[in-house]
């Protein structure tokens, strides 16, 4: 009896609510990661973390906007990814995909999304070719970029002198293309590019591609890989006495949470690339004990890929929001969130360019020695800030056809 | 200097060194796999779960107990090989008389369980550990510089290969050992008691695993994956030495080092394929390995 006046209470209360609410908005968001493998740190359950607090966040002033969330793991394949977004575009219903860490990956998720006129915002892949010439309509890409982290990273090692590379590439989408973009920024500022060596994803032993570079005897060895390799290369390398010898190391894709791996005794002195950092100052420092409450694991703090599917998911929902409720293609909601300006706690004021570039200021950090680590995550000193227009790529060197047109 | 293949000498030798240094990993490993398959008749899914469990040892007993790279190479072994026992005793003993396959099965679903558990409690960035303070920095040897830790990974593991191979194939107990593979009730009627041999063998062969675990921490990540990365190249390598062969493991385990190593040379984007293309090969011509026998 009980249970059937709780039932019919409970079924009063959802038709007065669907009475009062006309402009009810539903959405449904799916986090598609690497869950359980090398770039599990970078984005994973720590991304689902974040965009728990992004839906808490919106719902709590948005009563009338119902977001359901779900996630799945890519497994660093693009078929079983495809895969994952066919049906969750298809059969599950979500109308916007986010993070997918891995730029193989991405790029067929971005396709995906623009064959069902979907939506996709990229916060885990680097690969700047997503708003390049294999950008789309239906694709933003939020946190970061090759080009950018070559920007920031490659211009600022040339400028104190190194201006020979030799690269040590991950060997697919993603290294590929930081590898390119690093070259353009290497030789526009007049270095020249000695050598480079394709390494297979997830290679356990880098010594023989780093006996490779050592004798190139090139100034500046480019780590143009992610994750677990890059923390493996940088490992070796102390090993192999490469920075004693008088070549530097360009981590050009390096997170916080590889730094946490290789502890600060290895990897000092490294210079990297990010657009958030959690110690950045107290907006972040406050969202980060939230994320950590969330996330419940110890020693881990949150990268700038979690900051990102924050932010990107609170975007995209204010531009749903503004289209009111019924059924919006991929497309619309893509064309609203750019004329919106961005505004979020993480990243500040920016704006969404017509090629789905996101763009926002990135920072030149230089990792602490032991010594200067005040606490546990203390990582970095900020050496330089890159203005939002000057950190990605420019609009028209992009080669993106929505720009063209 | 004179050339080859248009690879200057000196990069060779030292491109065939390195071999030699990831060889001594792929032997150390095949070695565990090939003791218990030889002895066991399991094949050991979990092993590199279990390498990955002798690197978190290392790292977790630095950290909470402060006890350095020197004694985690003895306790480590000896704690996961413990647990190598207990699962002997708990699971694997009850499989011995059914199909491989559910060895198999048994202990692929260990080590995914193993690595879950790791990534869980310690996530999947990787873990801390470095280089002993006596065997860091390095020597020049004119064609490359070799780290001191190299040299010790090659002749530390030369010398487990080499005297587990003594002991297995030479020694009395050796031969208690393979008469008990071959017929245990035979052997069991002169008063050996088989069943704590085998419990004994699966633990060695564990904390050979773990041994090995040790031995990478200072070089490479120390991350839950670290063991599923390997285990696939080093199950390549015992098919290549034949299931079960001791010496064909050792052999292999560093021929194919070599192999791999000089692959990394003249067409580095195949260095993680080239072994298994040597496997097809070898299992066309040879089904049993190179060192195998025909069943």
């Amino acid at each position: 009896m009980m249970k059937k006046t709780l039932g019919l209470t409970a079924l009063a209360a959802m038709l007065l609510c669907g009475a009062a609410n006309a402009q009810q908005v539903n959405v449904k968001i799916g986090v598609l990661s690497d869950m359980s493998s090398l770039y599990a740190d970078i984005g994973g359950p720590g991304s689902v973390a974040a965009a728990k607090l992004a839906i808490a966040d919106f719902t709590k002033d948005h009563p009338n906007v119902k977001v359901e969330m779900i996630s799945g793991d890519h497994q660093n394949k693009p078929d079983v990814g495809s895969q994952i977004a066919n049906q969750w575009f298809d059969v599950d219903k979500v109308d916007m995909i986010i993070d997918v860490p891995n730029s193989g990956v991405a790029l067929a998720v971005s396709e995906i999304a623009k064959q069902k006129n979907k939506l996709f915002i990229v916060s885990g892949a680097a690969a700047s070719t997503l708003t390049g010439n294999k950008c789309n309509a239906n694709t933003v890409h939020w946190t970061y970029d090759t080009w950018m982290l070559a920007n920031g990273t490659g211009k600022a090692m040339v400028k104190t002198g190194g201006d020979t590379w030799f690269f040590l590439t991950a060997d697919y989408a993603f290294g590929h293309a930081l590898e390119a973009d690093t070259t353009g920024v290497v030789e526009k500022n007049g270095g020249k590019v000695v050598g480079k060596v394709r390494v297979p994803l997830n290679t356990n032993d880098f010594s023989s591609f780093l006996l490779q570079a050592q004798s190139s005897k090139a100034k500046v060895i480019g780590l143009a890989n992610a994750g677990g390799d890059t923390i493996n290369s940088i490992k070796q390398s102390a090993e192999f006495g490469i920075v004693k010898g008088g070549q530097k190391l360009a981590g050009l894709l390096v997170f916080s949470s590889d730094v946490n791996a290789l502890g600060l005794a290895t990897a000092q002195g490294l210079s990297l690339t990010e657009t958030w950092y959690w110690d950045q100052n107290d907006a972040n420092r406050a969202w980060t004990k939230r994320w950590t409450a969330e996330r419940n694991a110890a020693n881990k703090y949150p990268t700038m890929i979690h900051a990102g599917v924050y932010a990107g998911i609170l975007h995209y929902l204010k531009a749903r929001v503004a289209l009111g409720a019924g059924e919006h293609d991929g497309k619309s909601v893509t064309d609203k969130m750019k004329s919106m300006p961005t505004d979020d706690i993480l990243f500040g004021k920016g704006t969404i360019r017509a090629d789905g570039r996101k763009i926002h200021p990135a920072y030149l950090y230089e990792v602490k020695a032991p010594g200067q680590s005040k606490y546990p995550g203390d990582f970095y000193t900020l050496k330089a800030t890159i203005p939002a227009d000057e950190a990605f790529r420019p609009l028209k060197d992009g080669d993106c056809s929505l720009v063209k047109g | 200097m004179f050339e080859i293949f248009g690879i200057p000498s000196g990069a060779l030798f030292g491109q065939l060194l390195i071999g030699l240094i990831n060889g001594s990993f792929y032997a150390l490993l095949s070695l565990g796999l090939a003791v218990i398959f030889g002895m066991l008749n399991i094949i050991n899914f979990s092993h590199g779960a279990q390498y990955m469990m002798g690197a978190f040892a290392a790292y977790l007993m630095l950290k909470y107990s402060g006890l350095g790279y020197w004694p985690a190479l003895i306790i480590a072994p000896l704690v996961v090989g413990l647990t190598g026992v207990i699962v002997e005793r708990v699971f694997l003993q009850w499989l011995y008389k059914l199909d491989h396959l559910y060895g198999l099965l048994l202990t692929f679903g260990l080590a995914l369980i193993i690595e879950g558990v790791a990534r869980n409690q310690l996530g999947s960035a990787g873990l801390p550990y470095v280089v002993p303070d006596a065997l860091r920095g390095g020597q020049n040897l004119g064609f490359m510089f070799l780290p001191n830790y190299r040299a010790w990974v090659i002749v530390a593991s030369l010398a487990v290969c080499i005297s587990t191979w003594f002991v297995i194939e030479r020694t009395r107990l050796g031969a208690y050992l393979r008469a008990a593979t071959e017929n245990p009730t035979l052997v069991r009627a002169f008063g050996i008691n088989v069943p704590v041999m085998i419990t004994l063998t699966y633990g060695f062969g564990v904390a050979l695993a773990a041994f090995a675990g040790v031995m990478a921490a200072p070089i490479y990540n120390v991350s839950p994956q670290m063991g599923s990365e390997l285990i696939i190249v080093v199950f390549a390598v015992v098919v290549i030495g034949g299931m079960g062969s001791i010496l064909g493991a050792i052999v292999t385990g560093f021929g194919l080092g070599i192999i791999e190593g000089l692959t990394k040379v003249f067409f580095p984007e195949a260095s993680n394929t080239v072994i298994f293309v040597i496997m097809a090969i070898v299992l066309l011509v040879r089904p049993a390995g190179l060192f195998g026998r025909r069943a």
